[in-house]
Order: C-alpha cells, then sequence, then structure tokens
C-alpha cells in the first residue's frame, strides 16, 4: 500500500466517519458513539501501520487485528472496505439479511475480519492465542487487539492480561479505547477502572498513553509498542465517543444507537466541517 | 471384537479412561506437531502430564483460569495448531461455555475440549466436581462433535481421532478405574456407533464406561430369555442415525444409560432422533434431574440407579410398553 501523507490519513478518517453514519442510518440500529471514536486509530493502524495485504488477506505472515469489542464494528467493516478488502458498496448492508457486514463481526465473515466477538472480553484472549502461536513458529508478525475501557470490567479480560504479562509477549500490543462511558453511564461511576495504567503496568504490560484522535502519535506509539522486547504492550488510546459529531460527543446515550434521518444529516455537517466541541481533532493535533 | 474376558469383571483389566486421553495426546502430538496441550492447574489428575513430560515446549500451563484457556486456544487454532484443553467438565466447558460458543463453535475453531471427571463416578469430591451437565451444553451447540468414550483404550483412539478431525471437539473422561473391555482392534470412527451384542428384543443404546454396565445386563437377561441388542453410541454429536434406527426398527424398544443428566442429554438426544424417525417407546438410565451427593463411586451409582440392576429393570418395563 502507498504510504499517505498525514493530511491524507486525516481526511481518510474523515471519510470512514461519514460511512459509519450512513451505515447505521441504513440500518436503523447499532452503536455510534464507539466506532467514530476509533476512526482514526483504524486509519492510523490500516493506512500506515499494519503489515497486510488486501489482495492477499489471509496471508500466513501478516500483522493480525482481533477486535474484542465487536460492537465498534462498523469502524472495522469502513476501514477495510476503504482498504481495499471488500467493496465499499457493501457497507450499506450493515446488520440486513443476506449481508455479511453482521451486527457483530464473524471470523473470516468478510477478508481481514479474524475473529468472532460480540460478548465483551474474549478478543485478548484469542489474541493471546495468535501472538503464543506465532513465537512458537518463529515468526516476525505483530497481533493487535483492539478492546473497550468497559470490557475491563470483564474477569476474562485481566485474565489474559495476566497470562500475556507472564508469557512476555512482545509480539501483542493491546489498544484501549479509552473513551470512558459504557451502556449505563460513565465507566468511573459504573465500574472504576483507575489507576488503569498502573494495573497495566502492575500485571508485566508496557504502557503507553496517546491522544486517540491524533494520528501521527497512534502510529508513533504502535511503532515504538512493536520494538518493546521482553513485555506485551498496551496503547491507552484517549478517545472521545462520538468524535466529530458535536451533539454525540462525550454522551454515552449515544453508546448503542443510530442516528435518524435528521440527526444523520446534522451529524454529516459536523463531520464535514469537522471543528467540534470536542476540541483536538486531526489537524488540531499539529 | 472385545475382551475375551468382557462378561468376567475378575479378569478384566482396570483403567481411567483420562489415562487414555494422557496417552493418546502423545501419539497424537507425536503425530503431527501443531498439536498444543493447554491445562488450567490440573495437569495431572487430566493425564496432559504425560503430554507435558514429552513435549515440554508445546504444553502450555494456563493457572486457574478456564475462560482465557478456551479463548487463547481459539486464536491458537485461528493461527494453525491444533490445541487441546484440558480441564475438569465442571470448568471446561462448565465456566467457559461463553468462550466455547463464541471463541470457539461460532469461530470454528479447530479446539478440542476434554472435559475430565464426569459424573457421579467422581465420588466422594460431590456435586460441585461431578459433572452431569457436559452433554447437554455442548450438544446444543452448531458444529461440535460429541464424543464420550467407553473404555480407557476407546479414549486413546479417540483422542487421536480428534487431533485428525477438523473442528471443534469435545471429549469426555470419567476419574475412576473402569473395566477395558475393548481392545486394540475394536473399530472406532468419529459418528459411528457399534452394534457390541445384538439382539431383538430390545435396544440399549449406551456412552461411557456404562456401556459395560449395559452388557452385563444383556448377558444375565438372556438367562431370562430377553434378546437385548447392545450399542455404544460414543459419538452423541451427530449420532449415528443409520445404526440406531436399523436397531430400533429390528427390537421397537429403547433403553439409553449414561452418566448424565437424563434431561437434554444423550437420553434426550436418543429420544429427539427416535421421535421424529420411529417412535418406539424409551426408557433412560441416568441422573435423574438431581445433584449428585459425596460418597464412593460405586456406591453413587447405585444410589441414583445407574447398575446393571436398573438397566435390567428398565428393559422389562420398556418390554411392557413395547406394543
Amino acid at each position: 500500500m502507498k504510504e499517505l501523507t498525514l493530511a491524507q490519513l486525516n481526511q481518510k478518517a474523515k471519510e470512514i466517519r461519514e460511512d459509519i453514519i450512513e451505515m447505521l442510518l441504513e440500518a436503523k440500529s447499532g452503536h455510534s458513539a464507539g466506532p467514530l471514536g476509533m476512526a482514526d486509530v483504524f486509519t492510523a493502524l490500516y493506512f500506515a501501520v499494519l503489515n497486510q495485504n488486501p489482495q492477499d488477506p489471509w496471508n500466513e505472515n501478516r500483522d493480525k487485528v482481533i477486535l474484542s469489542c465487536g460492537h465498534i464494528c462498523p469502524v472495522l467493516y469502513a476501514t477495510l472496505a476503504h482498504a481495499g478488502y471488500f467493496p465499499k458498496s457493501k457497507l450499506k448492508t450493515l446488520r440486513k439479511i443476506d449481508s455479511k457486514l453482521y451486527g457483530h463481526p464473524q471470523v473470516r465473515a468478510l477478508p481481514g475480519i479474524e475473529n468472532s466477538s460480540g460478548p465483551l472480553g474474549q478478543g485478548t484472549s484469542q489474541a493471546v492465542g495468535h501472538a503464543l502461536a506465532a513465537r512458537m513458529d518463529d515468526k516476525r508478525n505483530y497481533v493487535f487487539c483492539i478492546t473497550s475501557d468497559g470490557e475491563h470490567d470483564e474477569g476474562q479480560t485481566w485474565e489474559s492480561i495476566m497470562f500475556a504479562g507472564k508469557q512476555k509477549l512482545y509480539n501483542l500490543i493491546n489498544i484501549v479505547d479509552r473513551n470512558n462511558i459504557q451502556i449505563d453511564g460513565y465507566t468511573e461511576d459504573i465500574m472504576p477502572l483507575e489507576p488503569f495504567k498502573e494495573k497495566y503496568e502492575a500485571f508485566g504490560w508496557h504502557v503507553l498513553e496517546v491522544n486517540g484522535h491524533n494520528i501521527r502519535e497512534v502510529i508513533a506509539a504502535c511503532e515504538e509498542a512493536k520494538v518493546v522486547y521482553e513485555k506485551p504492550s498496551v496503547i491507552i488510546a484517549r478517545t472521545i465517543p462520538g468524535k466529530g459529531v458535536e451533539f454525540m460527543e462525550r454522551k454515552f446515550e449515544w453508546h448503542g444507537i443510530p442516528p435518524n434521518a435528521k440527526q444523520a444529516k446534522e451529524a454529516l455537517h459536523d463531520i464535514r466541517t469537522i471543528r467540534t466541541l470536542g476540541g483536538n481533532i486531526c489537524s488540531e493535533c499539529e | 471384537m472385545l475382551s475375551k474376558n468382557v462378561y468376567n469383571l475378575e479378569k478384566l483389566e482396570q483403567i481411567p479412561t483420562r489415562n487414555g486421553y494422557g496417552e493418546g495426546l502423545v501419539d497424537a502430538g507425536a503425530a503431527d506437531e501443531n498439536v498444543v496441550v493447554l491445562c488450567a492447574d490440573l495437569t495431572d489428575s487430566t493425564r496432559s502430564n504425560m503430554f507435558k513430560e514429552r513435549f515440554l515446549d508445546r504444553f502450555i500451563e494456563m493457572g486457574i483460569q478456564e475462560q482465557n484457556m478456551m479463548g487463547v486456544a481459539a486464536g491458537l487454532a485461528m493461527a494453525g495448531k491444533v490445541p487441546f484443553v484440558s480441564s475438569y467438565a465442571v470448568f471446561s466447558p462448565g465456566r467457559n461455555w461463553d468462550q466455547l460458543r463464541v471463541s470457539v463453535c461460532y469461530s470454528d475453531a479447530n479446539v478440542k475440549i476434554a472435559g475430565a471427571h464426569t459424573g457421579v463416578s467422581v465420588g466422594p469430591d460431590g456435586a460441585t466436581h461431578q459433572a452431569l451437565e457436559d452433554i447437554a451444553i455442548t450438544r446444543v451447540l452448531p458444529g461440535i462433535t460429541v464424543i464420550v468414550p467407553c473404555d480407557y483404550n476407546e479414549t486413546k483412539k479417540a483422542t487421536i481421532a480428534a487431533a485428525k478431525m477438523k473442528g471443534p471437539v469435545y471429549l469426555r473422561f470419567t476419574r475412576e478405574k473402569t473395566p477395558v473391555f475393548t481392545t486394540d482392534d475394536t473399530p472406532f470412527e468419529i459418528g459411528k456407533a457399534l452394534v457390541l451384542r445384538e439382539g431383538a428384543d430390545v435396544t440399549i443404546t449406551a456412552i461411557g464406561p456404562l456401556v459395560h454396565e449395559a452388557l452385563l445386563a444383556a448377558h444375565e437377561l438372556e438367562k431370562e430369555k430377553i434378546s437385548v441388542e447392545v450399542i455404544n453410541s460414543h459419538t452423541v454429536k451427530p449420532l449415528d442415525e443409520e445404526t440406531l434406527l436399523k436397531s430400533f426398527t429390528k427390537t421397537g424398544a429403547v433403553v439409553t444409560v449414561e452418566e448424565h443428566q437424563i434431561f437434554a442429554g444423550f437420553g434426550g438426544a436418543i429420544a429427539e432422533f427416535a421421535s421424529k424417525n420411529i417412535p418406539v417407546p424409551i426408557e433412560m438410565i441416568g441422573m435423574p434431574d438431581e445433584f449428585g451427593i459425596s460418597g464412593e463411586p460405586g456406591e453413587l451409582l447405585a444410589h441414583f440407579g445407574m447398575t446393571k440392576k436398573e438397566i435390567k429393570q428398565a428393559v422389562k418395563k420398556v418390554l411392557k410398553r413395547k406394543k
């Protein structure tokens, strides 16, 4: 894949956000806040970090992305389509019968989908399995896992974090969408996660913290994580849920619902004019 | 096909089925370097220590993390490994059923799940450690193969066969020494039930070590002029419908035998099949919708009515219901 400039990456993230809104509008159900919040991280991964080839999606030496929080799959689907894994025309079939763009992803239903997810907490374990197998086979690829902050309520998540620390899985990089919301409210009210960084450190991980809307920072953190040996790495990406759409930003109420036609129109306008209440979006970071 | 001492309990060797798992793992590991074994802090009692001693670099100690173990196995499988997940069945697939459902079955991950210590014959450890629901919760999942071997020899064969087949497999073992009544030459093929004894009046179809109790019951009933066919239905899912239909058509009466809850277990599977294809009277031997208790294995099997005595009674009862 040819290298994109930062301006092009930011443009890509914007287009992915637009597609997310249009997909959700068409589907009439699904999650809005998480996918919008992670558009910059996904853009950074698929257009600047991963060693992957959409023409050869299952190449055994590819970097892998395990999406643990399956409910944010609109951003995965949109990014995969933009990266060339399948036609963008499929995006509007999200959640429809006869479509493989299921409400929550199924492994290999489409090129580029590495795991089935939905029930939270299962992705990190699977990512650990992939990383362990790669190490056993002496492969040089990396396994990225995308987790939500909320799913750190799950015991299984911490089981896998403890195990990855024990195994010193240097080829495992977990990116946490630290957007501070979950369905019932703010994470620190529902089930406090802080001190989050220190918890990961205590389990033997290398911890990086980034602004999840600064694509340059996200790329730099991934590159640093790749060269950390003897430890798995976690990138805590601070994101704004609903990023790019003023009336959705930071609202846990937008976790699990789609926009209606009027709201979608307003959302697309926000995304296209880009400067929003949340501050720091793409070029503002520069 | 069976040991020449099959009806002579004193002369039959007794070995736990789980030993067959350990030995089968070593054979499977030697045949395929992608075979890896995971265990959640129960390495000796699941007999995965046999694999660990031989292939240390392919043995993964998971600590007491059954949920993570199932997920890690799914990841390993998607990356080309053939992982065997080993624990007690109450924990795996008991505690990690959601992971089995989504990370393994929905993903068609090539994971083999070994559930040790099933049935009331686990004994003194009591109800919490006696898996009596594992067949129900596995066979309900699309895409999984469920195998309940009848003795040590068959467990070894089933383990090796599971490693060779693609797709999720659940293997079920018991704790205690049980009679080794099959031989090296007894055929074993996943999905193919075995008629161990031909008969005309009634079919007993059984799974696990209780297959031997069924054979003893049939042997004794012969003296009472009741001709009993005995089928070892080791693969609970998918059922060998052809063999079962042929037998049920011939005898017109069925007794199912399992060390598991009657509801939703093997008896349930047979009832589902029969009601659609050949509605014959069925009596079920198994756990009668209760939790277990502590005691010696033999005492418990007798207490809950899973010995040849109750099997014989069930045969007579079903014969009366036969039209």
